[in-house]
């Protein structure tokens, strides 16, 4: 199981792309940490979850 | 208007008698950089001058807009002014010896890491949502030690309290309602926008003067 932005769920073996897709996040408004480390952009297809891991999925909209 | 701007120790002391000595010191030798000037960024670097903090770096390529008026800290005697200089004067007024640093450039991937390579802290206060999420990955990415404070949700009149700061990582902080957008709430009012610019601006008081928070 994976923790996601505070929730368990059953994400492990998904790139973090598949991940943002399920949850409908839009990958050019988010920023996202694994085990605290920032994911970089270009690599969201290629990042795999692991059972355990913590995710915090930041999404961005609009206003300042 | 009183030309008779009071003695640097003076207005030391000043801010020492109503912050504290140790407090003082921490924020008189900090930097912050505020990206973006609109309602979040003047306020931000309002807030932090008036906390005394020693060097403000405040970035934004645009002019004062009558549309800026209901919620970002300008004058109509500023309108049309580019947002660096208009604030950038405010600020002296307020606290003359901060050393303020106006950049009037617009950020981008290639330039970020060079402009903020000598600030402390961070904040990121843009408007638009791509921009917001290009500033804070760029800075993650590329200069990882920096203490990062963002912005999302501060739109429409929604409870005050549901605008709060969550600590994301060690070195990043995001404040707001992570909900509320221009996109869908259609409005941004100046009490929310000054609640979530209120919260940026504490969050880098505490980075700055208790250290890891």
């Amino acid at each position: 199981m994976v923790k996601v932005n505070g929730e368990i769920i059953d994400a492990s073996g998904k790139s973090i792309a598949a991940l943002l897709e399920d949850m409908n996040f839009s990958d050019g408004r988010v920023a996202v940490e694994l085990n605290e480390t920032i994911v970089p952009r270009n690599t969201y297809h290629e990042k795999i979850i692991k059972d355990g891991d913590s995710v915090e999925i930041v999404r961005f909209v609009g206003g300042g | 208007m009183n030309i008779n701007i009071p003695a640097k120790e003076e207005m030391y002391r000043a801010l020492e008698a109503r912050h504290g000595i140790d407090f003082q010191k921490k924020m008189s030798k900090s930097s912050a950089a505020v990206c973006g000037l609109g309602g979040l960024g003047s306020n931000i670097a309002i807030a932090l001058a008036r906390s005394g903090i020693g060097r403000l770096h405040v970035i934004d390529f645009d002019k004062v807009d009558i549309s800026n008026l209901n919620r970002q800290q300008y004058f109509t005697d500023q309108l049309g002014e580019f947002k660096t200089k208009a604030l950038a004067d405010t600020l002296t007024r307020i606290a003359p010896y901060c050393e303020v640093v106006p950049h009037c450039i617009k950020l981008t991937e290639e330039n970020i890491p060079d402009l903020l390579k000598d600030d402390d802290v961070i904040c990121e206060a843009f408007d638009l949502a791509e921009q917001k999420a290009m500033l804070v990955n760029c800075i993650l990415e590329k200069l990882p030690d920096k203490y990062l404070i963002a912005a999302s949700g501060m739109a429409g009149t929604g409870s005050p309290n549901l605008i709060k700061t969550r600590q994301i990582a060690k070195h990043f902080f995001i404040c707001g309602d992570e909900e509320n957008g221009i996109e869908e709430a259609g409005s941004l009012i100046s009490a929310r926008v000054m609640i979530c610019a209120a919260h940026e601006a504490l969050t880098a008081v505490r980075i700055i003067t208790e250290g890891n928070i």
